[in-house]
């Protein structure tokens, strides 16, 4: 079973579409016995990120999600939550990640909306098969810095991490969901780990 | 590198994909599942579907149909057509559209972007602009080109990014059906000056029409309707040919 995390964000439904397409059974859910004995947990997410963390920290998912032993996939808000800081609201994050989000500085269009490469610095197994020329679909106008978990970079007005690993968790500031056969083949990977 | 977008537009009546020519003269085109699926296929970045009856009565329709569009097809789509609330709005969404697109209701009353940008993100937060030239000035059209406003465009579209618009859906009524290129003025215009993605709408005919608006203007995608559903353009050639003229695209 494949759970993915119920809260206050929307592009729920993409996620678990995909997912299913995949043919893996999903359960959207914020009940914490369901999330801690599922097989891997999706963290979705499109919106805002103070009121996204506020609605998390209410309910004591960020601690859940942290201690999270499962294999742990972020995507988009859900990624940037995963980080330690957000200028998005100026909110405190989860911090499974210790880099923080920020605003992209107005140097070129923003949101940075559409389909993108990427430099791939660690090989690791969520990108198999996947080349650097390869594109994803991106819409975001926050990003979050490079550090040691970066896996991933995509350069657009400035070099951001595109992909974060550490342990168990992993995150993507792409929407694999939304990123035709080599998003779908990214989410095999995960859902494979 | 970020690629340049090639979007298919599908104006859904009743459930169906139709076409006009200068926004009257409808035709069928065909159902609009199996055509987002062609397209995704083939390689179009983005769909948008515009419902061009957007009745109360529609509603369902339309969030039934958005359902199982984003229960197939796996690349971003915008769903618009007479959407007034941010109710609607999140209706939408919740049933998997990536994007909405305001129009009509946005010029009556502008909070309305604001109110969705805030709600469900700016990046959400499309709004489709009909422009026509005349006397000598682009002015905004409302009510699916019907109703002439005393909107300038070069104003609006400062004021909808301003309100928290996350891209802006440019049709000039002028060129669209005339298959004779894009407006490549206003479009230039707009592109310089505001700093969220412009789609360039109305007017494409042939590769080169893509190559001029993406070489001329700094829109980041060019959408088309006709021609990609007849058939008359196909994607994969015209994405080569777009590389091939030094044109980023996927």
């Amino acid at each position: 079973m494949i759970a993915i995390l119920k809260y206050n964000a929307g592009n729920v439904q993409s996620v678990e579409n995909a997912i299913q397409r995949l043919g893996y059974k999903t359960i959207v859910t914020d009940d914490v016995a369901i999330l801690k004995s599922a097989d891997k947990v999706i963290f979705p997410g499109v919106g805002e990120a103070s009121s996204a963390m506020e609605y998390l920290v209410e309910r004591g998912l960020d601690q859940v999600i942290k201690e999270l032993k499962k294999p742990v996939l972020g995507i988009c808000l859900g990624m940037q939550l995963m980080c330690a800081f957000s200028e998005e609201g100026n909110t405190k994050g989860i911090g499974v990640f210790s880099n923080v989000v920020r605003k992209f500085p107005p140097l070129e269009i923003v949101p940075h909306m559409g389909w993108n490469d990427f430099k791939l610095l660690e090989g690791d197994s969520i990108f198999e098969g996947i080349a650097e020329a390869d594109n994803f679909y991106y819409v975001h106008s926050y990003y979050a810095t490079l550090n040691t978990c970066t896996i991933a970079v995509n350069d657009y007005i400035l070099p951001f991490s595109a992909a974060l690993q550490k342990d168990n968790f992993y995150a993507v500031q792409f929407h694999p969901e939304k990123s035709g056969k080599i998003g779908e083949l990214l989410l095999k990977n995960f859902l494979e780990l | 590198m970020l690629k340049n977008r090639i979007i298919a537009c599908m104006d859904i009546q009743d459930g169906e994909v139709v076409k006009g020519v200068n926004f009257v003269d409808i035709q069928r085109a065909g159902d609009p599942i199996s055509l987002a699926q062609r397209y995704a296929n083939e390689g179009i970045d983005e769909l948008v579907f515009l419902d061009i009856t957007a009745t109360v009565e529609n509603r369902k329709t339309l969030i039934s149909l958005v359902t199982e569009i984003a229960s197939q097809i796996n690349i971003p789509f915008t769903v618009g057509g007479g959407i007034s609330t941010q109710e609607q709005a999140v209706d939408l969404v919740r049933a998997g559209a990536d994007k909405v697109s305001v129009n009509s209701a946005a010029i009556k009353r502008p909070e309305l972007i604001r109110e969705i940008a805030e709600l469900l993100g700016s990046q959400c937060a499309v709004v489709a602009i009909d422009t026509k030239y005349e006397d000598d000035e682009w002015w905004v059209y409302s009510a699916g080109g019907r109703i002439k406003t005393s909107l300038k465009t070069i104003d609006w579209v400062k004021q909808v990014e301003q309100l928290g618009a996350g891209e802006i859906l440019l049709t000039s009524m002028n060129n669209d059906g005339t298959k004779d290129g894009f407006a490549l003025d206003i479009t230039a215009e707009v592109t310089d000056i505001v700093n969220i993605p412009v789609i360039a709408s109305g007017g494409a005919g042939n590769i080169n029409h893509f190559v001029e608006v993406f070489s001329q203007t700094k829109a980041t995608g060019a959408l088309a309707a006709s021609i990609f559903h007849y058939g008359e353009v196909n994607v994969s050639q015209l994405k080569q040919d777009l590389i091939n003229n030094n044109i980023c695209v996927r």
